[in-house]
């Protein structure tokens, strides 16, 4: 006599339950977003209805063509600048750093463990003598200043999780690269980023979305130049509700490019998840 | 790792013996980064210690020696207290709900399903949005006139209901812990999919036919399995959780009053709307200190330390 099949891989009644069970969690997840998008196509009667209407009678882009008229939408260049520019950098000098662990044990252990400790850091107890320091500089609402900073914050995970991919790649190239007379600089240029492409991707995606999505250093660190669109976002609270189409619509620009990036990317963010956590 | 030896030692006399560069290349690659670890981490962190020490606020620029005042003013400080308790509270029931329902998540898609892919690739949906943009569009959905949430609730109490959720005080936290639950349990739920499928099927499939059954089969062998990458999301979200700032900011401002003030929304009023230089310097210390520990702690605990 064979066993039962477990519970949940039985064809029939169960599967069909498993669907709607499915089906009931997508939609919870998904109806926020839903709404926050078919919020920023109402009109203001439609927005403040009562009771409140779950889709519009048109699609119209009143909303947004006042962000863009007004010169908020360009938040979301800034947001596309920081995080664009940090992105690129704390991926070279943290592929360098990981090269340097991997294949040379610099400073051993210690300064391995030295640098996802990093990490741990609360951002709030970290913003507030950040904050102090870049006005003695001069650097509050400048662009390399957030840059520094997201750069920074983004290091020790980069490092962390570029360390598992470079140990991936035989060393024979490395070394047979030698033998025909690179020097290390090409070896790391010409071998190392180009093998370790996929980890590359796989840790840019997050340090990208880290850093577009961040609020607190953006908020203390920005007066009206390099404001990014999360904290544009904040600027249309208020006692009365009467910008809700400006937050919807602000939110929806500022999320688009993050699902854009995300769905092409998708691939490389599931391994990157999973990686991330089996390699720590 | 046999391997690493090999470039380490001799590799460096493979192409160029002696050559200078080569030499202090390790240190040339790996300086950028600790200089930029140095200057954002550690450099202000001895900077507000020494500020911490002395009197400074927003109006006056007294930099003589305040002694262990500040930090004798932490202990006094009920608000300070409190803001660290409703972060307890907020992360005591978010974490073990994220957990739970992330798991069971998981265990519906890990078998065959139709259409999983596409599931799977919605559900990411809320983890990728900004915290801020997330707290933002619950704002929205939580409006006691114009919001859905009231009125989904209306349908099954047959009245209309005009709940405040994100002022009245009994009703602020569980908004807060929705908001929370909604954005990051889809990130608990892809880690765990993805160490549920990682767990050996032969082993699974010998206690099954050894006649184990489900729930046994699930504590005994694919607990054990998973958990190492169980507990870092755990520690991930965690420690998201203890210095959660935005989706608060967005939802209550820490209103009402002060009823939902975590630590950080705390030590943000204390440092950028009343400018208690000084004293923020020192709140700062007492969250690095605590995390310090907290993380210590879980890491030995959890056993992760390798």
């Amino acid at each position: 006599m064979t066993p039962q099949r477990p519970l949940l891989r039985r064809p029939g009644p169960v599967l069909a339950l498993r669907y709607a069970a499915a089906l009931a969690l997508t939609l919870f997840f998904i109806f926020p977003v839903y709404w926050l998008f078919i919020i920023s196509f109402k009109t203001p009667a439609e927005i403040f209805h009562f009771p409140p209407v779950w889709y519009p009678e048109s699609i119209q882009f009143a909303n947004y063509r006042v962000l863009f008229k007004d010169g908020d939408a360009e938040t979301v260049w800034n947001s596309l600048v920081l995080a664009g520019v940090s992105t690129v950098i704390a991926m070279i000098l943290g592929t360098m750093a990981a090269y340097s662990l991997v294949r040379f044990k610099t400073g051993g252990e210690n300064l391995a463990v030295w640098i996802i400790s990093q990490r741990m850091m609360p951002p709030i107890a970290i913003v507030f003598p950040i904050f102090l320091l870049y006005v003695y500089f001069g650097w509050v609402d400048s662009y390399h200043g957030l840059i520094i900073l997201y750069t920074a914050f983004s290091l020790p995970y980069v490092t962390w999780m570029m360390r598992g991919y470079i140990e991936d790649i035989p060393i024979e190239l490395e070394e047979s690269a030698l033998v025909d007379g690179c020097t290390r600089w090409q070896v790391l240029w010409r071998v190392v980023f180009p093998m370790a492409r996929t980890g590359l991707f796989a840790t840019a995606v997050f340090t990208f979305v880290f850093a577009w999505n961040d609020f607190l250093f953006a908020l203390v660190l920005t007066r009206t130049e390099v404001i990014t669109y999360t904290v544009q976002v904040t600027h249309y609270f208020g006692g009365q509700s009467n910008f809700w189409a400006k937050i919807a619509a602000m939110s929806v620009l500022g999320t688009v490019p993050v699902f854009f990036t995300v769905a092409t990317l998708q691939r490389y963010l599931v391994r990157g998840i999973s990686m991330g956590a089996v390699k720590g | 790792m046999a391997h690493t030896s090999t470039i380490a030692a001799g590799g460096a006399a493979l192409a160029f013996p002696g050559h200078p560069p080569d030499r202090h290349f390790k240190w040339w690659i790996i300086a950028p980064a600790i200089f930029l670890l140095l200057f954002i981490g550690l450099f202000p962190l001895i900077y507000s210690l020494g500020v911490s020490f002395q009197h400074r606020t927003m109006l006056e620029d007294d930099k003589s020696f305040a002694g262990f005042l500040n930090y004798a003013q932490l202990f006094r400080d009920a608000r300070l207290w409190q803001s660290l308790l409703h972060t307890a509270v907020i992360t005591a029931i978010a974490l073990p709900i994220e957990l739970v329902l992330g798991m069971l998540m998981a265990q519906l898609f890990l078998e065959r399903l139709p259409g999983r892919q596409v599931f799977v690739s919605l559900l990411v949906m809320p983890t990728v949005i900004s915290p801020i943009v997330a707290g933002a569009t619950w704002r929205l959905l939580f409006d006691n006139r114009y919001g859905p949430i009231n009125q989904i609730i209306g349908w099954f109490a047959g009245k209309p209901v005009a709940a405040l959720w994100t002022v009245k005080p009994d009703l602020v936290y569980p908004a807060i812990i929705l908001c929370e639950i909604w954005q990051w349990t889809p990130f608990m739920f892809l880690i765990l999919l993805a160490a549920l499928s990682n767990v050996d099927k032969s082993l699974t499939e010998a206690a099954e036919i050894d006649g184990a059954g489900y729930w046994r089969i699930f504590v005994k062998i694919v607990l054990p399995a998973i958990w190492p990458v169980m507990a870092i999301a755990l520690l991930i979200r965690g420690l998201d959780l203890v210095r959660i700032f935005d989706i608060i900011w967005a939802l209550t401002q820490g209103g009402p009053g002060t009823m939902t003030e975590t630590i950080s929304i705390y030590t943000y009023v204390q440092g950028f709307q009343q400018f208690e230089v000084s004293y923020t310097a020192a709140v700062a210390f007492l969250v690095i200190l605590m995390l310090t520990v907290i993380v210590t702690w879980a890491i030995r605990r959890m056993g992760l330390a390798k």
